[in-house]
């Protein structure tokens, strides 16, 4: 303390000649409550750090990208078990378990399509069928709610089989929704070509059904010659999700323009194989169709 | 119930055992408790046989082998691709069989409020394989975060010994007040709460899917065993712990106590886990002659490595004849 602000009061009554003999504690006693003090501040402590799990949570500005058929965020955290089968059956390793920065979120998987998008690879959605709780799932119960705008018109259709009897996926929720976040840096719109690899040396897998419909390859291995490019359109896995078009940019001029339709599920693959840097296209995660 | 299972009970919950009433002995045991008498040179003779057995680790020696085994199995089937068992230790497939920690599944129950049939098949095998083999006996045999709290335990021991640290024991009732206030966390805010800082969940991930910020966490922990409180974590806190214990209460797996045999000496209770299991060997607490250890027991089997007497060894109900 400073200074007394009650500096002309005189100083606290000196303590009584002869203190009231204090309560002795056997030394048993003593470390009875000591023990007691310890374990309440442990017990204390241990809450106050599991529950710190929910500020990474709440704070989280931009979503994270999770596997197909996830239930909705929050459902999500409360299903995963946080075991890592999904992540382990993946045919392109595109899922990875969260770390512990996500908080509530530790171990639930999550993917960054710039890395490695999610192809469909594995045709039927391994990583759902992979689920022991539901977590991730073709069927999700009625009871839980459906965000308006998160649900497919149709099953999406995988252009890799559909020359196969059952071509469709039958999950029912985007992940999310593919958007052009810089037309001004798209090659298509500038008219220009793709000659060579797409990402450089990256080796972020995909599966071309004409290289090897069971073996991904890395993408530094597998070159395009493309007068024009238009890669988010030819190797978008889902049919109908995207299309080039003469869209007309700010300046009026029409310009051949990656546009994304409804049936988009938010895999990433565009993002992924984009050869600007950074991706002209970009998967926004949980983001809803609201009807262009 | 009988008394022995109702003074399990309350040791598995964190009360202290009671000492037997008179009546409760059985006739041998009462007379084995008023006759047995050591003399100085039996007693010398003992401690020499003691530092003898004392390089007895045949227990460990299987037991970190069954531990290694299984773990590298969960990060071969990954890495290497063997597909033996998918998952980590929350959830797994052995085989194409589901099994599921039955502490992950609880949070998990409560939180989501749904329960698939794969969850329950999970759930229920796991069950049956430990309550057949001991609830805790996986803690010992199985969680990776043990095998890692032994080498701190060992550091410790060195450490106190030096008189650089001092072990500083905690209330064993915070473990069932943190295993309740987790499950109504779970229940009440639909996250699984307790999963953000389970060490077993944690340290299984982190071999398997590699390092992460989440190793921090274990680091934390493991410092705040060696330096301050010996086996914090197993020994005080860990939910699953009182899960599995609770699982394998009447399991046919124990390690079992001869009165015969002990000596009362309780080296035993020196290199327990859960020292408090072994009540029963302190000098008159026995009420029979054999006694099953209880559930809290994680059939770690130091006990029957260090008893200078054998006095304590591993019995299967039904099988072994006493």
């Amino acid at each position: 303390m400073s200074e007394d602000p009650k500096s002309g009061s005189p100083p606290p009554a000196p303590a009584p000649a002869e203190p009231a003999p204090a309560k002795r504690l056997d030394p048993r006693a003593l470390e009875e409550r000591r023990r007691f003090l310890r374990t309440a501040a442990v017990g204390c402590g241990l809450m106050g750090l599991s529950v710190a799990g929910a500020l990474p949570v709440a704070l989280r500005q931009a979503q994270r990208l999770r596997p197909p058929g996830a239930l909705d965020e929050r459902d999500l955290l409360a299903a995963c078990i946080k075991c890592g089968q999904c992540v382990q059956v993946c045919p392109v390793e595109a899922l990875k378990p969260a770390d512990l920065s996500d908080g509530f979120g530790v171990g639930v998987p999550y993917l960054e399509p710039r890395e490695q998008a999610c192809d469909f690879a594995c045709d039927v959605g391994q990583c759902i069928l992979a689920c022991p709780t539901g977590a991730l799932t073709y069927h999700k119960p009625a009871s839980l709610p459906t965000r308006p705008g998160a649900e497919l018109v149709q099953a999406p259709v995988l252009r890799d089989k559909q020359s196969g009897s059952d071509p469709a996926m039958q999950f029912k929720e985007r992940m999310g929704l593919a958007y052009l976040a810089a037309p001004e840096a798209c090659l298509s719109v500038q008219g220009k070509g793709v000659q060579g690899k797409p990402r450089g040396e990256h080796r972020a897998l995909k599966r071309y059904v004409e290289v090897d419909r069971w073996k991904p390859v890395p993408l530094a291995e597998h070159p395009y010659q493309l007068e024009r490019c238009d890669l988010c359109v030819r190797e978008c896995p889902v049919e109908g999700a995207i299309s080039i078009e003469q869209k007309a940019g700010p300046d009026g001029v029409a310009r051949a323009t990656p546009v994304v339709h409804e049936l988009c599920v938010g895999c990433g693959v565009c993002e992924m194989l984009c050869p600007a840097e950074p991706a002209a296209i970009r998967v926004r995660p949980r983001d809803t169709w609201e009807g262009a | 119930m009988s008394r022995n299972l109702k003074e399990d009970l309350r040791r598995l919950v964190g009360l202290e055992s009671h000492k037997p009433e008179k009546g409760e002995y059985t006739p041998r045991a009462r007379e084995l408790h008023d006759t047995k008498k050591l003399k100085k040179a039996d007693f010398d003779k003992l401690k020499a046989d003691a530092e003898l057995h004392r390089r007895n680790k045949r227990w460990r020696r299987r037991r970190w082998a069954v531990l290694a085994i299984v773990n590298v199995l969960f990060v071969l089937s990954y890495r290497v691709d063997v597909q033996l068992v998918e998952g980590s230790l929350s959830g797994s497939r052995f085989l194409g069989i589901h099994l599921i920690d039955l502490n992950a599944a609880l949070q998990v129950m409560l939180a989501h409020k749904h329960i698939i049939r794969n969850l329950l098949i999970g759930t229920a095998t796991i069950g049956l394989m430990w309550g057949l083999f001991g609830g805790r006996t996986f803690c010992s045999w199985v969680c990776p975060y043990h095998f890692l709290s032994e080498l701190g335990e060992k550091l410790h021991l060195h450490l106190a010994a030096k008189r650089l640290v001092k072990d500083h024991p905690l209330h064993r009732g915070l473990r069932v007040v943190l295993w309740g206030v987790f499950a109504g966390l779970a229940y009440a805010t639909g996250f699984t709460v307790y999963e953000t800082i389970s060490p077993t969940g944690i340290t299984s991930r982190l071999l398997i899917y590699g390092p992460g910020l989440s190793a921090l966490w274990l680091v934390a922990l493991l410092a705040f065993e060696v330096l301050y409180s010996r086996r914090a974590w197993c020994r005080y806190l860990c939910p699953v712990g009182l899960t599995y214990g609770a699982v394998g209460t009447f399991s046919p797996v124990r390690v079992n106590y001869d009165l015969e045999k002990c000596f009362h000496e309780q080296d035993c209770r020196k290199v327990c886990l859960v020292p408090h299991v072994l009540d029963v060997v302190v000098k008159g607490r026995a009420t029979d002659v054999h006694v099953d250890i209880g559930p809290d027991c994680t059939r770690c089997g130091m006990c029957v490595d260090t008893c200078p007497t054998g006095a304590l060894t591993f019995s299967v109900k039904g099988i072994t004849r006493h």
